[in-house]
């Protein structure tokens, strides 16, 4: 894989916090190609979500190379090369769904026809249509996050960065919205960098799992996913299914020190 | 925090009031309270300097109506521009202490502590500082009395933003400016609006307090200390509902505007949904 051809690209990657005291991040090197949908696993405090902010470039590396589309991150966070949907909605109760999945185009200087035809295509992708007018809190958790991907995609962005998005949700939702992603990852052609804690849920919506380990934050283990695509309910109860599970499983668990040190 | 005044709960505002019949209760209580403050002060034989009837007041303020009205509207209008500077003053400056957190950091201890003070105790002191007989004096102590609890409110507004919308914006790569006018002021309006209705009660008894100290013949503090001095109660008292009605005028069309820029607050208290 050339490095103009990686969605993101990350060489020797640190991150450390308090003047070098504590090391979020250490020695990562990981590229990611584009179409990829990753998703980054481990237990608490393996900065995970560091290293997500840190390729939004909304978190300054601290060594290392950071590219996103070929570009430096500050430069691609600047052209509007990434979407990001955090684990809170995140949605302004002042302005309706559909000005809320506006905002981004508005802050661009996009036109008011511009815009609005971009929003009715966004609330379309993620079936919301009939709800531009509904205000954020007149929505479930589930309706809001989706507001929330409409509006990490409305300028089409290459790649989608996710920090458990479906964290606050119930299972139901939350498998619901699982196959709901894998839809709009396929019709936006967009990469997806994902972050969660769900094993489960890393599987089945991966092309890749990284598993990460703690202090300083590693990547321990990287798992291709070969679960044929795309992917529905019954991927869940394919046997193929378990045995990643299981593999990411062992991963995460040889990241923890030995249990008998702990008891 | 004390001197932060919390939005109210949502919707309570609306729910109050949307029709006649949540009216009934209220205005009932009050002919009834009237009206056993009528009979009251017969039966009890109360001294007329000690309480005036209702129906006596009530004629006094007819038949003075004319002179109190003037009086009223020229201590209102005290009031009005005290609550203007005083306001306006204090977003500006709060918006300035958002923006330059280092200067928010240092000078918002000293702006608490100063929102606890009675400033209303300066009156006299501002009576010598302006000219005693214009309005100026009592424009500058209702000015005073806004600022604080319009600056901390705002200021407290401006930066109870959760750290995700910021970084959102950031993800926009969406300027400091943009960051104000999209969230940081749209999310301090509720905070806004509670401080402004407190003010507008503190611009008026600003005034009139500041009155008692020395002012116009024609203000309607100085009509109600002469009468009052003078034994004219009912006087006193129908100036004192004159000062009522203007007051609860001002807070309502306030309330008002609230309910009109704050339509979308629908039942949500934190302006960012979690």
């Amino acid at each position: 894989m050339s490095e103009q051809a990686a969605a993101v690209s990350l060489a020797g990657v640190s991150k450390t916090f308090a003047k070098g005291q504590v090391r979020a991040l250490e020695d990562i090197d990981l590229g990611i190609r584009p179409g990829e949908f990753v998703s980054l696993i481990g237990p608490s405090g393996c900065g995970k979500s560091t290293l997500l902010r840190v390729i939004g470039d909304l978190v300054g590396a601290s060594g290392g190379q950071v590219t996103v589309n070929g570009k430096s991150a500050a430069r691609a966070r600047a052209d509007h090369d990434y979407g990001i949907v955090f684990q809170d909605a995140v949605l302004y109760d002042w302005r309706t769904v559909a000005k809320n999945v506006a905002l981004p185009l508005e802050l661009a200087g996009w036109s008011r026809r511009r815009r609005g035809e971009r929003v009715r295509e966004m609330l379309e992708l993620v079936e919301l249509s009939g709800f531009g007018d509904h205000h954020p809190w007149q929505l479930s958790g589930g309706m809001q996050q989706r507001v929330a991907i409409a509006r990490a995609l409305a300028f089409s962005p290459a790649l989608l960065l996710m920090d458990e998005p479906f964290g606050a949700l119930d299972e139901m939702t939350r498998e619901r919205l699982n196959i709901e992603l894998l839809r709009i990852w396929e019709a936006s052609e967009s990469t997806v960098v994902f972050v969660t804690h769900s094993i489960a849920e890393a599987v089945f919506l991966s092309t890749r799992v990284v598993v990460m380990s703690p202090r300083p934050g590693r990547i321990a283990a990287v798992v291709e996913v070969d679960l044929p695509q795309p992917r529905t309910n019954e991927t869940r109860e394919e046997p193929r299914f378990f045995e990643l599970v299981t593999e990411v499983r062992e991963r995460l668990r040889a990241t923890e020190p030995a249990a008998g040190l702990l008891a | 925090m004390s001197t932060v005044v919390q939005p109210l709960p949502p919707g309570l505002g609306r729910r109050v009031g949307r029709n006649a019949r949540d009216w009934i209760p209220a205005a009932l209580v009050l002919v009834l309270g009237l009206g056993s403050w009528q009979v009251l002060v017969d039966v009890l034989s109360i001294e007329r300097f000690l309480l005036p009837k209702p129906s006596e007041i009530a004629r006094t303020f007819w038949e003075e109506r004319d002179v109190l009205w003037s009086a009223g509207l020229y201590t209102f209008r005290e009031a009005l521009g005290g609550f203007v500077i005083g306001s306006g003053a204090a977003m500006l400056f709060a918006l300035l202490l958002a923006r330059f957190r280092r200067l928010g950091s240092a000078l918002m201890p000293l702006a608490i502590a100063a929102n606890a003070i009675p400033i209303i105790a300066f009156a006299p002191i501002f009576n010598d500082w302006f000219d005693v007989l214009s309005p100026t004096s009592k424009i500058a102590v209702a000015a005073v009395l806004c600022f604080f609890p319009v600056l901390v409110n705002t200021l407290r507004g401006l930066t109870s933003v959760q750290p995700r919308a910021i970084e959102l914006m950031r993800s926009y790569a969406a300027g400091e400016l943009q960051v104000f006018r999209k969230v940081r002021i749209p999310a301090a309006l509720p905070f806004i609006f509670s401080a402004l209705k407190v003010a507008s009660v503190l611009a008026m008894i600003g005034a009139i307090v500041g009155e008692y100290f020395g002012g116009s013949q024609e203000a309607l503090g100085i009509q109600i200390r002469n009468s009052a001095a003078l034994f004219q109660f009912e006087t006193a008292w129908a100036a004192i509902m004159v000062a009522s009605i203007l007051g609860i005028a001002f807070y309502a069309s306030i309330a008002t505007v609230e309910r009109m820029v704050l339509k979308w607050q629908g039942n949500s208290r934190e302006g960012v949904r979690q």
